[in-house]
């Protein structure tokens, strides 16, 4: 495979990507471009990062053998990246560490950043405190009411929490308002995305950020079964933390990359957060990506059990590795992810995530029909602590 | 010429300034927009800015994401929208009408066949709010080709070098938004405004300049008025008409635009 080099200079990745945004958002994404462009070659700032990835987080993550599982399903050997075990709990905070420091070196005092289920707020309110930070979180109504112990969480961190009452009242609309504080205050203020999407450099800088993830893998791989994975599995919302175990194995072309989206009550139902599987190409939130519309090009609300993958886009690079055939997409539904749930913490006492729970579920679904010597490498990219009150209401229990 | 070079050729023999409200189609309710449209070109509007309602209005401020939240719960769409221009068109061939709105929707509909039927429909200009010039040069190209001209955005922050890019490919009139924010929103410094247009000025030539976003009343038109080529009044509208009784919208938006009509006539 020929060197991978995307986005290009106005960032994009083939026909997706770019910058679609009004004018008075041009300025401060050619701001955040500059300075971003300096850190990335700035050897001081990435040993900053890795300073901190290592001290505060506790990178690197383990791999780890699911190996009862494994010998249950019959089949190929399953491993799991352990971004459950980072600091906070999941994959994000290695995204909002970079930002802030970027941050940091704009002169920023202030950042913003819009939240689904909370994990990302809370991400972005831990690293707040950590740099000493104003911090003002987007969340829709209907998000604080769902995720009371999130909306706790930040507040003990100190960030404050604005519902957003307009639209669905979920996370697209938290960040339709995001942007807005964000075009209001952009001389103080530090807009910090969670996921892989939104206009350059945002999908670009948030996956070098997530890249850690793929590149620690590259190394422990090899050191745990004497080589690379046959193919990877991480679930996609935006698809941050695909993104970040997928992109170091591109130019590994015998290493199979599989993105699980969401499908909730089924494709058939139209009740899904299945962008690629199940969207159209169109623009919305400062890109051209694949999304779910209707006929008329109205963004339409998605449905996930996981509030993670419940946004109706997805980054950039994944709609181009669709496209490319480099990367393949498939979707879990929520009664599949839920059973790899449970899957996980009885054979393995692992609690993960609903999210990480849909690429477990199509890892467990192709498993069996692959030999004992194959090797899937799923990304596990947070821990279920905070689904607990959802798994148990499915199941008629109330804690 | 096109009709909305015309409009602005008219209005300089005369010494006056184009005044422009934005309505979105569709909004209070459906079946509303041409006898909307044409109370407001009673009231004195020169210049017809029509929202194209979409879900998430990302550069908007909360009145007009309210608007086109009303006009899709009516189910409004861009082929509705493309309607009631055909449908204004019956009666009035002067009045300029600009669609608003975001990318998507014409996507979905397909560039190639939304520019054959605004075009049909009698459509003078396209601003596509998330589509900034370098995103945009094939699409300001078909426009031209339908004889629509692509108007622009312009912001307090946008650079000489971004001005040159706009000044190349924007046609009509360029739209200089004089907060640093969403419409609707916070105040005005008139000053302020008139430098950054003087300096616009230099580089867009005689490409007409309209100010928009903050524009409340008679006053504050009056004195954007003294700098600009026309004044945009957009969220203070539809405001009006959320507070009017049921029935009565139209002819309150057209009393509040007949009011800022006269202030910006006065000498």
């Amino acid at each position: 495979m020929q060197m991978y080099d995307l986005p290009d200079s106005r960032g994009h990745f083939g026909p997706y990507g770019g910058v679609f945004v009004a004018e008075t958002l041009v300025h401060a994404l050619e701001e955040l471009r500059a300075a971003y462009a300096q850190c990335r070659e700035d050897p001081a700032f990435r040993a900053e990062f890795a300073h901190e990835l290592k001290h505060y987080v506790g990178r690197p993550s383990p791999v780890y053998h699911a190996r009862r599982w494994s010998d249950l399903l019959g089949g190929a050997q399953i491993y799991l990246k352990r971004e459950d075990l980072n600091h906070t709990g999941a994959h994000k905070v290695n995204n909002t560490i970079g930002q802030a420091l970027v941050a940091r070196r704009m002169g920023k005092p202030r950042v913003i950043a819009e939240t689904g289920a909370g994990q990302h707020g809370v991400a972005t309110a831990t690293v707040a405190a950590r740099y000493g930070m104003e911090c003002v979180v987007y969340m829709g109504a209907e998000d604080i009411r769902r995720q009371a112990a999130n909306v706790y969480r930040m507040k003990l961190l100190g960030a404050t929490v604005v519902p957003v009452e307009s639209g669905s009242k979920t996370l697209k609309d938290a960040l339709n308002e995001a942007m807005r504080d964000w075009v209001t205050n952009v001389a103080n203020t530090f807009y910090i995305i969670g996921t892989v999407a939104g206009p350059h450099p945002y999908p670009m800088m948030v996956r070098d950020f997530q890249a850690v993830i793929g590149r620690e893998c590259l190394e422990q791989m090899p050191e745990l079964c004497g080589r690379q994975p046959d193919a990877i599995l991480a679930c996609v919302g935006g698809g941050s933390n695909a993104m970040g175990i997928f992109h170091p194995y591109i130019p590994h072309a015998s290493v199979r990359l599989i993105g699980v989206e969401a499908g909730g009550l089924g494709l058939a139902s139209g009740h899904h957060a299945a962008s690629l599987c199940a969207g159209r190409p169109g623009v919305l939130h400062g890109n051209r990506t694949y999304l779910l519309q209707d006929a008329h090009g109205q963004i339409v609300e998605t449905h996930s059990i996981s509030a993670g993958l419940d946004y109706p886009g997805v980054g950039p690079e994944h709609a181009w590795l669709k496209d490319s055939g480099r990367a393949e997409y498939v979707t879990v539904t929520d009664d599949e992810a839920l059973a790899a749930f449970h899957d996980c913490c009885h054979y393995e006492g692992i609690i993960p995530a609903l999210e990480s729970a849909h690429a477990l579920a199509h890892a467990a679904r192709i498993a069996p029909g692959m030999g004992r010597d194959r090797i899937l490498l799923v990304n596990l990219s947070g821990r279920g602590d905070k689904d607990i009150h959802t798994v148990a209401e499915r199941s008629g229990i109330t804690i | 010429m096109s009709r909305i070079a015309a409009v602005f050729q008219r209005l300089a023999g005369q010494k006056r300034k184009a005044l422009i409200p934005f309505v979105t189609a569709g909004d209070p309710a459906a079946g509303d927009a041409v006898a909307l449209m044409h109370a407001l070109v009673r009231a004195g509007a020169d210049v017809i800015e029509l929202g194209v309602p979409f879900s998430d209005p990302m550069a908007d401020g909360p009145v007009i994401q309210r608007a086109s939240e009303r006009a899709l719960r009516a189910g409004v769409s861009l082929d509705d929208v493309l309607g009631c221009v055909a449908g204004f068109r019956k009666r009035d061939g002067e009045t300029a009408v600009v669609l608003m709105g975001y990318a998507n929707p014409i996507e979905a509909m397909g560039a190639e066949a939304f520019a054959r039927g605004a075009q049909a429909a009698g459509v003078d200009g396209v601003l596509v709010v998330d589509y900034p010039p370098e995103e945009s040069a094939e699409f300001a190209a078909l426009m031209r080709r339908h004889g629509i001209d692509m108007i622009f955005l312009l912001a307090p922050t946008s650079t000489e070098a971004r001005i040159d890019q706009v000044a190349r490919i924007a046609s009509g009139y360029v739209y200089y938004v004089s907060l640093t924010g969403v419409t609707g929103a916070g105040h005005l410094d008139v000053a302020d405004v008139g430098a950054k247009l003087a300096a616009i000025r230099a580089r867009t030539g005689r490409l007409p300049l309209g100010v928009g976003f903050g524009i409340r009343d008679g006053e504050s038109a009056r004195a954007i008025g003294r700098v600009a080529d026309a004044v945009v009044i957009g969220s203070r509208i539809i405001q009006e008409m959320e507070q009017s009784p049921q029935g009565a919208a139209a002819e309150r938006a057209a009393a509040l635009l007949r009011g800022i009509r006269e202030a910006l006539d006065r000498p």
